[in-house]
């Protein structure tokens, strides 16, 4: 069934289908990512495909390839019941320019699915509606399930968020402060 | 501080020139049980635009599964869903199982379906208890509630954790069923039936609980399957798909069980059909209890990945060696990718798996149900009035620890 799906996909796209394999008897292409949207919209509308739902958006991270990233989408068709994984390689060794189309306009799930890859990975999704970062806060610098991203690393104390038009202070002037809490790692050396 | 008695008529009231009025509700606000952050524009009390921002809770479960072997993944999951823990466990060990090509045993099957329905029911009652009382219905949620804690004694009597159990391995399960299990699921579970019909009967014909879930949250089902809903948020907007009937894994082929399925796909809808999960949860157990063996191996007879007896470890080299290798090096996982699934307590739990041979795991993605169902809360409740964020929020069943993982 699905390895027909696979034959659909190649027949319309050619070459663009870069390679397929059946790990697992899950069915996977790889695509050109320059294809990728193309490629979902086909999925989407073809009547022999008919995959309505976009399932799992995610990324991996090979620092030693290039292209450094995959990204990953399964597909699910809930009448026929047959899977589809898609992937696309992008992006440079230093992880810039990682670029591809966003998917926000096919499917309402790709939204939240692209802003996370785009926090844990960093990947630009061109086209998204509303590219932030969902499960870091905005200040968080770097991307942390990059490989190269040490997991124990610490991050910079965030200062006050300056909000317009809400009408609220601080709850503590500048040199109040709490005398415990995190800012005191910092200067524990000062304080002895 | 002001005085109390400040006389409001003196007081030039200012409407501001823009009708609408931001508020904000969250993260820590006790009808967002879980920390999530809805940032609201209201016109009066209608919402005109919703913003809703996950990620309070964020552990870096993703990344952390980056530096330990498969085996220490179990604690991870089980904190994902942490009403439910026994079904992500059974999901990670299927996917390291499918990667492995390891078909488990007949015994470990219908006890890991036992310990997952009941799991589910427990998930359920949270969720529905949990929605009643945020209604003002208290004595319902602490009934519900009195019925979990009859599931998370089986689970301790099980496994010896309430609630993180880390029970699952791949290849089997920690431990064979105990002795009086079966016994135990069996009263647990008709008293739980017991709990529900009495529920029903308090709720089902309150015009209060009806006229507050009737009608609010609607969702169609192109919307909702286009928001990569699943389980019962997605059965709830009459969309019949559930993986243990699209996709039977374990033994859910062989038992007999009715999917339910909602017509409006309101939060009455997605109500009632947990309540009702809840009853076909019952008929799964029973009959897996039924064929449950008595005895039989729990694991399969695979030294790659299964632990031997305590017995071998101590008394022969080999026990030893193997013993030594799964601990210290991790289970080795052939190389390559997997997308496995099963149905959790909200919907289609997702593992993606990426190993590069060694026995660490190189990539675990978390498919989590719960985020995709808790990014159609915006499109749910714009356009309702602001008393229905309860309500719908309460009815998704969104649960932190797997949301944002």
């Amino acid at each position: 069934m699905s390895q027909l799906l696979v034959d659909v996909v190649r027949e319309r796209f050619g070459s663009a289908v870069l390679e397929s394999h059946a790990q697992h008897g899950d069915e996977t292409i790889v695509v050109h990512p320059a294809n990728w949207k193309e490629v979902a919209r086909f999925l989407r509308d073809e009547p022999r495909a008919q995959m309505n739902m976009l399932v799992d958006l995610t990324a991996v991270d090979y620092p030693e390839r290039e292209p450094r990233f995959e990204v990953v989408a399964h597909y699910l068709s809930l009448q026929k019941g047959h899977r589809l994984r898609v992937k696309a390689r992008i992006g440079d060794a230093d992880g810039d320019d990682a670029e591809i189309d966003s998917l926000a306009d096919l499917w309402g799930s790709a939204n939240w699915m692209e802003r996370e890859a785009w926090d844990m990975f960093g990947i630009n999704f061109l086209g998204h509606p509303d590219l932030r970062r969902i499960l870091m806060y905005p200040e968080f610098e770097g991307h942390p399930l990059r490989r190269d991203y040490p997991a124990d690393k610490i991050q910079p104390l965030v200062p006050y968020r300056e909000v317009d038009n809400i009408e609220k202070l601080p709850p503590f002037g500048a040199e109040e402060g709490m005398s415990f809490g995190r800012q005191t790692h910092i200067q524990s050396g000062e304080e002895d | 501080m002001e005085p109390l008695d400040r006389d409001l008529d003196d007081a030039e009231l200012e409407l501001p020139a823009d009708p609408t009025m931001t508020l904000n509700v969250g993260p820590a606000h006790p009808a967002m049980h879980g920390t999530v952050r809805c940032m609201m524009e209201l016109s009066g009390e209608n919402i005109v635009k919703a913003d809703v921002q996950v990620g309070y809770l964020h552990r870096g479960f993703e990344k952390m599964c980056e530096r330990g072997t498969w085996n220490q993944v179990f604690p991870y999951v089980d904190r994902c869903n942490y009403v439910s823990p026994m079904l992500n466990n059974v999901g990670f060990a299927m996917a390291v199982e499918k990667m492995l090509g390891i078909e488990t045993t007949e015994r470990c099957q219908w006890y890991r379906m036992a310990l997952g329905e009941l799991a589910r029911i427990s998930d359920h009652l949270t969720c529905t208890g949990a929605m009643a009382m945020e209604l003002g219905a208290f004595t319902p949620f602490l009934w519900m509630i009195k019925g979990r804690e009859m599931v998370w004694d089986i689970m301790e009597e099980e496994s010896g954790a309430r609630l993180t159990h880390s029970f699952g391995r791949v290849g089997g399960m920690a431990k064979p069923p105990t002795e009086g299990f079966a016994e135990q699921a069996r009263a647990a579970v008709t008293q739980i039936l017991t709990i529900i019909d009495e529920v029903e009967n308090l709720l089902l014909t309150n015009r209060i609980f009806i006229d507050r879930l009737q009608g609010v949250g609607f969702i169609s089902a192109e919307d909702a399957v286009s928001l990569g809903w699943t389980g019962p948020c997605l059965r709830a907007s009459g969309v019949p798909y559930d993986v243990r009937k699209a996709h039977p894994y374990l033994k859910y082929g062989d038992v007999d069980f009715d999917v339910p399925v909602g017509e409006h796909g309101d939060c009455w809808d997605r109500f009632m059909v947990r309540l009702d999960e809840i009853r076909q949860s019952a008929r799964i157990i029973d009959q897996s209890l039924d064929q449950l063996p008595d005895d039989g191996p729990i694991n399969v007879e695979d030294p790659r990945v299964v632990l031997p007896e305590k017995e071998d470890v101590y008394n022969s080299i080999e026990g030893t060696i193997q013993h030594f290798k799964i601990v210290m090096e991790g289970i080795k996982v052939p190389a390559g990718e997997v997308y496995a699934y099963t149905e959790a307590g909200n919907g289609e739990l997702g593992f993606y798996l990426v190993s590069d041979g060694s026995g660490t795991p190189y990539r675990v993605r978390i498919r989590p149900p719960c985020f995709l169902v808790t990014s159609g809360l915006e499109r749910i409740i714009t356009g309702q009035m602001i008393a229905d964020v309860v309500p719908c929020f309460g009815s998704l069943n969104m649960i932190g620890g797997e949301c944002d993982r």
